[in-house]
């Protein structure tokens, strides 16, 4: 288990207070200053150095993407925007530290503000987070108050303002072109890439998007050093990250661990293990709603971080770990998180917007027992036509649930749909016809 | 997408009063000039506050105009994010998370006791007028399954009985106590705790 002092988020259960003043016990915004004296280049290269990868889900090298924003600020102005539009179901971190540890999240805009040359950074919460919202503006006023923040932050000479922008429950604004959109005061339909935020970000000019807790973990890595976030984990995947528990767990808990924690640990140890022993339990959903589930076997032995999970067919995501057992089932499960994607999908690309409730009404009759057998391959094509089809990875995060569903309990569909479809009398289904039936309808009204 | 039923019964005018008034211009200084579209979703939850939680087609077209932008763009906006109400929700606004961490826990329970006891149907108000029901997608509360959300407030570690009092408290127009119903702190693992312990005791 991780030791206490290497933890960054002390207040995670909030034992400490989140004002100004117990933060700043903790260690926040003690030498914000020296730390920027050191230099933009300095603070990248530590960054890169310390290996941190972006928390957001997509694990891209936080330093790196610093270093793209242009070196010098040209007739336009740079931005920051941090992501705190947490909606990926199975997670819930960015809601705590927003609640207790927002300082660490400020400090780290500061500094992140400071190594981008951006003098404004809008904050994009998710509207549902009203409560959270209002701790956070109390927390940026605080810091306005002390000077930590506004004209000469923290004796910097660096000037920066703090907004927060709300969105209003659209899990699409959480891709950060659609997000860009969002503030910008459009729809939040995703953009092309490239060009990125990095040269044409929000209202055009030069943006860099990071998730909450990646911008709130830098700070400590700066004062600690990048060779001790370094240590922690593994090569490529290093330092902590806080994992949230739910589902089917006695304790379902946020917990801070090292990069690279078994999952077994994670489940048994901090949330209490499964409901009905280890034994009971059907898979796990490893990183948010997203990321193809893991069997029982795998999650035996499987540790969470990027490249395990990669190697494994699922990915970290959010760490969003979602367990499951036997006594729910797995079929309604992905059938109901299709549903959340045929809900959330923007309808920009044809490919998501059609497939998305393609994928739901299959599942919605594979957990029923009113699909056919050919269903099966159906629904896995439909999959593949989705995925790598649309302008962001909205398509990927739709296709790959229900790929992992099938690649692990394909033999259970089956079981429970197996009859032939050419049988027309069990083709009377109270539900919304799909074009691939309708298809053979008509094959067969011609023969 | 999500599916909007605009109400046919819709108010002749609509004018921000004097609070949300420097509401909306305090918003607009967060932009940069000639940026002000930017505050068109703060505008719209202005507006919403405003007037009793839902948004009419009036005020639509007055931020529209607020704003310098074109009608149909600010109705593309009310219309494409779900938080936006463009019908009556009544007083109490309940909102049930029904995704898969929270239906594994038993959301649908909850659901359940809303047909019962608010209106059969989703999104229809209550025979008194005070409250409707509606399913939604992920509140990024999962550690705190089944969970739903009454207004701004979120009701946490749900179970069938305290539900029960959740509803009926807020037909009869009283504000229940927000956060969790198990007596848990927070989002730490109930009598379990592994980490940062000498905090925790201190």
């Amino acid at each position: 288990m991780l030791k206490d002092e290497d933890r960054i988020f002390k207040n995670l259960y909030n034992d400490l207070g989140a004002d100004l003043n117990s933060s700043k016990k903790r260690g926040d915004w003690t030498n914000t200053k020296d730390l920027c004296k050191k230099g933009r280049d300095w603070i990248i290269d530590e960054v890169k150095k310390s290996e941190l990868r972006g928390r957001g889900g997509a694990g891209f090298p936080t330093g790196l993407k610093w270093s793209f924003a242009p070196k010098e600020v040209g007739s336009r102005p740079h931005y920051l925007v941090i992501n705190a539009d947490e909606s990926e179901p199975g997670t819930c971190k960015d809601r705590d530290i927003l609640r207790f540890e927002p300082h660490k999240l400020l400090e780290g805009c500061l500094i992140a503000a400071y190594a981008v040359n951006s003098h404004k950074c809008y904050i994009y919460l998710r509207g549902e987070y009203y409560n959270e919202g209002i701790e956070l503006q109390k927390a940026i006023d605080e810091a306005y108050k002390d000077n930590l923040i506004g004209k000469n932050a923290s004796g910097t000479g660096w000037d920066l303002d703090i907004y927060i922008h709300y969105g209003a429950g659209a899990y699409i604004c959480g891709e950060e072109t659609a997000l860009l959109e969002s503030i910008e005061g459009n729809k939040g339909q995703p953009r092309l890439k490239p060009p990125f935020p990095a040269l044409v970000g929000l209202y055009g000019c030069p943006t860099i998007v990071n998730n909450v807790e990646t911008v709130s973990v830098v700070p400590t890595i700066l004062r600690k050093g990048s060779k001790w976030f370094a240590s922690l984990g593994k090569p490529k995947n290093t330092g902590t990250k806080i994992f949230c528990i739910s589902g089917n767990v006695n304790k379902p808990c946020n917990v801070e661990e090292e990069m690279g924690v078994p999952l077994k640990d994670l489940i048994e140890t901090h949330a209490g293990g499964v409901v009905g022993g280890w034994e009971n339990l059907q898979a796990v959903i490893p990183g948010g709603s997203s990321m193809p589930l893991l069997n029982k076997e795998i999650s035996e032995k499987i540790t969470m971080d990027f490249d395990s999970l990669v190697a494994n067919k699922s990915g970290l995501g959010t760490a969003g770990i979602v367990v499951i057992n036997k006594d729910q089932d797995i079929i309604k499960c992905f059938a109901r998180i299709a549903r959340f994607y045929k809900h959330e999908s923007c309808g920009q690309c044809t490919p998501c917007r059609e497939g998305s409730g393609w994928m739901w009404r299959i599942l919605e009759r594979m957990a029923k027992g009113e699909a056919s057998r050919e269903e099966v391959e159906m629904l896995f094509d439909v999959t593949k036509q989705i995925e790598g089809h649309t302008i962001c990875a909205f398509g990927e995060g739709s296709a790959w649930p229900v790929q992992g569903l099938l690649r692990n309990f394909k033999k259970e569909i089956i079981k429970r749909n197996n009859f032939d479809p050419l049988i027309r009398s069990n083709k009377d289904i109270p539900y919304l016809v799909d074009q691939h039936l309708l298809e053979k309808d008509n094959a067969q009204n011609k023969s | 997408m999500s599916l909007k039923k605009i109400s046919k019964d819709q108010p002749e005018k609509f004018e921000f009063d004097q609070q949300s008034l420097e509401a909306a211009k305090k918003i607009l200084s967060n932009y940069p000039k000639g940026k002000e579209k930017s505050a068109v979703m703060a505008l719209l939850y202005i507006a919403q506050r405003q007037n009793n939680n839902w948004i009419p087609l009036s005020a639509i077209k007055y931020i529209a105009k607020f704003l310098n932008m074109p009608y149909i763009k600010v109705y593309e906006v009310a219309t494409f994010y779900s938080m936006y109400n463009l019908s009556p929700v009544g007083n109490f606004h309940v909102q049930i998370c029904t995704t898969t961490p929270c239906m594994i826990r038993g959301a649908y329970k909850i659901v359940d006791i809303c047909k019962k006891k608010i209106s059969e149907k989703e999104n229809v108000l209550s025979k008194n007028g005070n409250c409707s029901w509606t399913e939604v997608e992920c509140l990024g509360a999962c550690i705190n399954a089944p969970m739903m959300q009454i207004n701004n407030d979120y009701y946490e570690d749900l179970d069938i009985r305290q539900s029960e009092k959740i509803i009926d408290e807020v037909l009869l127009g009283k504000k229940p106590k927000p956060g969790s119903y198990r007596g848990r702190i927070n989002s730490e693992p109930e009598n379990n705790r592994k980490t940062l312990l000498n905090l925790k005791n201190a």
